[in-house]
């Protein structure tokens, strides 16, 4: 697993930068002169003998410093440690060069880059990759709207996850239209428990941006009411999160559903397959996933723990229903459980 | 992790509805059997119980959060204090069933010529002299009915042409094509034209005009050569080596998925259901409509309609279906598509654009007739009647009345409320209403007012009879389950 964090770099030559910043990575020796007083240049093993005067600032991994001369002496020269040497041209990090930490937002080359925009959530989940931190992180916010500027305009998705992204009101909407404006091009996928848009002010805001490629993935874990309430540790969350897809798709917004199958969920999948082909077929894709082995998984597991192999009637009966309806449906299940 | 965070869950006891009480959501319910009871919501989801259950919920003795009551709860047959998201469902649901009425009238039939070159004894439109003129509809009231058609709110118009045989007249239908599409550049509907022909009259002539103008054929096959030569007498006996030749020339000038093929179900047809379905399949079809003879035209002039009764037709019905599901079970994909009309009504959440099982009925507001002489009516039955000089479901004709004059004549507002079923005595409390119709037509002809008593009612007892069939096989049939669920079109 790649760490998208360090607190391990260090100040090689003298610092000028004195504010915390959200600076995009380049290692391309020719950029053009006017992009580079913006941007951190990247000194890696192949050209490190033609490093460029006029970037921001410099990274040079830590081992790689050591063969470097006395005779470069651009100012703002960080090392970075071993663990971060993934880090790659178009890349785009917040680092403070005061404290020296640096957080990695952006990757150019992976095909999968989320943005966590809050650790905050609404819900509880069972099963909680990310568990929620009742913590204020409106800072986050601040550094993706600078970031996404920055970003790859060939990125081919992006996505939005958290904690619960709606928490953020008017800023997840900034969020949204910054990657219209910016990434014309990028599919946007966001992550929610739906429960906020029950307000249907709220999601018109939403629909009101008219992202051209973007889609919503809504957790459904059960046709029952009090099952999923209790999945999702939160009263009244199911009637929230069925009203907010209500809203969401008449506003002609694309949602996806996402169930997770786990102990609880499992006995009345083929059940909540009819429920959603009966009362939620205009539901644009559903995703059924297999647990993930971390977070809040590891608390609750023997609540949770169900091998997939004893799920397998279930699992076909359901999908049986979703492709009897012509409902485009996924099962996603990870190598290592 | 430790044991503190896991304190932080909540039981599921913690979700369950803490009052203990559950109200009803609207649904009637119908015996199946002696054993089983059909619950329908207003959505038309079922349920079917046996007695025991059934009485649970009658004497509200069920147990919070059993498998019953999540089912009942799924379905939106009751709800709780713990949720009420149930409402907006069911109403959702409820919109979306009755979703026929938002796009108003769609299909207008133009009776081109009431001439025709057969002299079938149970035709449901009195024939004439194949030469007489005068029973072709001028051009002068064919662009009155086309503008009658530009009128209809319906984004979705569909010009079918009928007769007499109606190839009789084939200029006034070119005539019709290439105005409508010339009046519909300025207002751009999807415009879709059927042309219903024995097929007898057909030529390249016609064929490449079809082509042209992507016109599909509806023609009729009532079976093997023996029954249908019978059921449609005709001078030299041919009618179905035409009807053959021509399905095939169709087939070859415009492809297969452009002709389709109805059936009229007579007395002699009853006997013969397997080799009604082989013809079918043998001629290529992937679906066959089991239709009911109804009692019009010739058909009631000749009490043909009387000869046998509904139970006789539930049998033929019966039957079929059970042939028809055999065959799909063998790996030939063979749709009967009254009963898949029904199956969507039941298992799906969409409304069927099949205006014979509607409430209110479709007639006016989803089909409406331009006569050969420019009369316009209700349904193709009501002119039918009409031929009969019953006149009553005239609604007016072309030439005297505005558009406005008839789409609100008395007989049509009439005969509209008294086929909205949740207003109709036995009807309003029916387990099927969600499913079925009404039809004012034929309860005028047959009981001499447009609601009847629904217990005397033919239509009622073949429509109850073939849901309650359906869902037995449903229930009890799950090989023939699988076969009908691949029927349903999504």
């Amino acid at each position: 697993m790649l760490k998208l964090y360090s607190k391990q770099i260090k100040t090689l030559t003298a610092n000028s930068i004195s504010e915390p910043l959200v600076v995009r990575l380049s290692s391309n020796h020719l950029l053009p002169i006017g992009l580079r007083r913006n941007d951190f240049f990247l000194i890696t093993q192949s050209n490190i003998d033609k490093v460029p005067s006029g970037f921001k600032g410099y990274f040079i991994p830590e081992d790689l410093s050591l063969t470097l001369g006395e005779e470069f002496l651009a100012d703002n020269v960080f090392t970075i440690p071993n663990d971060q040497e993934y880090l790659g041209d178009g890349d785009v990090i917040w680092f403070d060069p005061n404290s020296l930490n640096s957080r990695t937002i952006y990757r150019k080359n992976s095909k999968h880059n989320s943005l966590l925009v809050t650790e905050r959530c609404n819900n509880y989940c069972l099963m909680c990759s990310q568990p929620p931190r009742e913590i204020n992180d409106s800072y986050i916010v601040e550094h993706i709207l600078q970031a996404i500027p920055l970003m790859s305009h060939e990125t081919n998705e992006l996505g939005i996850t958290g904690g619960e992204p709606t928490l953020l009101g008017e800023d997840l909407i900034k969020i949204i239209k910054a990657s219209k404006i910016y990434l014309p091009e990028t599919s946007l996928h966001m992550l929610s428990n739906g429960r906020n848009f029950a307000d249907l002010e709220f999601a018109k805001k939403v629909a009101s941006v008219a992202h051209p490629d973007f889609m919503i993935g809504i957790p459904l874990y059960s046709d029952i009411n009090s099952i999923h309430d209790y999945v999702v540790q939160a009263n009244g969350a199911f009637d929230e999160t069925i009203r907010g897809i209500l809203n969401l798709k008449s506003l002609n917004q694309l949602v996806e559903l996402r169930v997770v199958i786990h102990k609880q969920t499992y006995a009345r999948l083929p059940q909540l397959a009819e429920f959603i082909t009966r009362n939620l077929l205009f539901i644009d894709h559903v995703a059924l996933m297999g647990l993930e082995m971390t977070g809040f998984t590891r608390t609750n597991l023997d609540d949770l723990w169900i091998d997939p192999i004893e799920y397998q009637k279930e699992l076909t009966e359901a999908v049986k229903i979703f492709a009897r309806f012509k409902m485009n449906t996924l099962f996603i299940i990870t190598n290592c459980v | 992790m430790t044991s503190a965070t896991k304190a932080k869950f909540k039981s599921l006891d913690a979700y369950k509805n803490a009052q203990g009480s559950f109200r009803f959501l609207p649904f009637k319910f119908i015996k199946l059997d002696n054993e089983r009871y059909i619950l329908t919501n207003i959505a038309g989801e079922f349920i079917v119980l046996d007695k025991f259950d059934f009485n649970k919920i009658r004497d509200r003795s069920l147990e919070m959060d059993s498998d019953l009551y999540h089912k009942l709860k799924s379905k939106h047959f009751i709800y709780d204090d713990s949720s009420t998201v149930a409402i907006d469902l069911l109403a959702l649901k409820y919109r979306t069933k009755q979703s026929f009425l938002d796009g108003f009238t769609g299909l207008h039939m133009f009776v081109v010529t009431l001439r025709c070159d057969h002299s079938c004894p149970y035709c449901q439109v009195s024939r004439q002299n194949e030469d007489t003129e005068k029973f072709d509809m001028s051009e002068e009231d064919a662009l009155k009915a086309l503008l009658f058609t530009f009128k209809s709110p319906s984004p979705l118009i569909k010009i079918e042409f009928q007769g007499g045989e109606s190839l009789l007249n084939f200029k006034l239908i070119q005539f019709i094509v290439l105005k409508a599409k010339e009046m519909n550049q300025s207002i751009g509907k999807q415009i879709q034209f059927v042309i219903a022909t024995n097929l007898s009259p057909v030529n390249d002539e016609i064929l490449d005009f079809c082509d042209e103008h992507e016109i599909l054929i509806s023609t009729s096959l009532d079976g093997p050569e023996f029954l249908h030569n019978k059921n449609r007498p005709k001078a030299g006996n041919d009618s179905y080596q035409r009807a053959i030749a021509g399905i095939n020339f169709v087939k070859s000038k415009l492809g297969p998925d452009k002709v389709s093929a109805l059936m009229t179900t007579s007395l002699e047809s009853l006997k013969y259901p397997r080799e009604i379905i082989d013809e079918y399949i043998s001629q290529g079809f992937n679906a066959i409509f089991l239709r009911s003879l109804s009692p019009y035209g010739f058909a009631i002039k000749t009490k043909s309609f009387d000869m046998y009764n509904t139970d006789a037709w539930l049998d033929f019905y019966k039957t079929s279906l059970a042939y028809i599901i055999e065959i799909n079970k063998n790996g030939y994909f063979f749709v009967e598509q009254y009963t898949a009309l029904i199956l969507q009504k039941m298992l799906t959440p969409f409304a069927t654009g099949f205006v014979d099982l509607q409430s209110p009925s479709g007639i006016g507001i989803s089909a409406i007739v331009f006569n050969y002489d420019g009369d316009v009516y209700a349904s193709d039955e009501s002119r039918m009647l009409a031929e009969m000089e019953d006149k009553s479901f005239r609604l007016g004709n072309l030439k005297e009345n505005s558009y406005q004059e008839i789409i609100t004549a008395d007989i049509l507002v009439d005969a509209l409320q008294n086929t909205i079923l949740e207003g109709v005595p036995m009807c309003s409390d029916c387990a099927f209403l969600p499913y079925c119709g009404s039809d004012p037509i034929y309860h005028a002809a047959t009981q001499g007012d447009m609601i009847g008593h629904k217990a005397k009612s033919g239509f009622c007892k073949k429509n109850m009879g073939v849901f309650k069939h359906i869902i037995k096989l449903l229930e009890d049939d799950l090989e023939a389950r699988e076969v009908m669920m691949r029927w349903i079109r999504v």
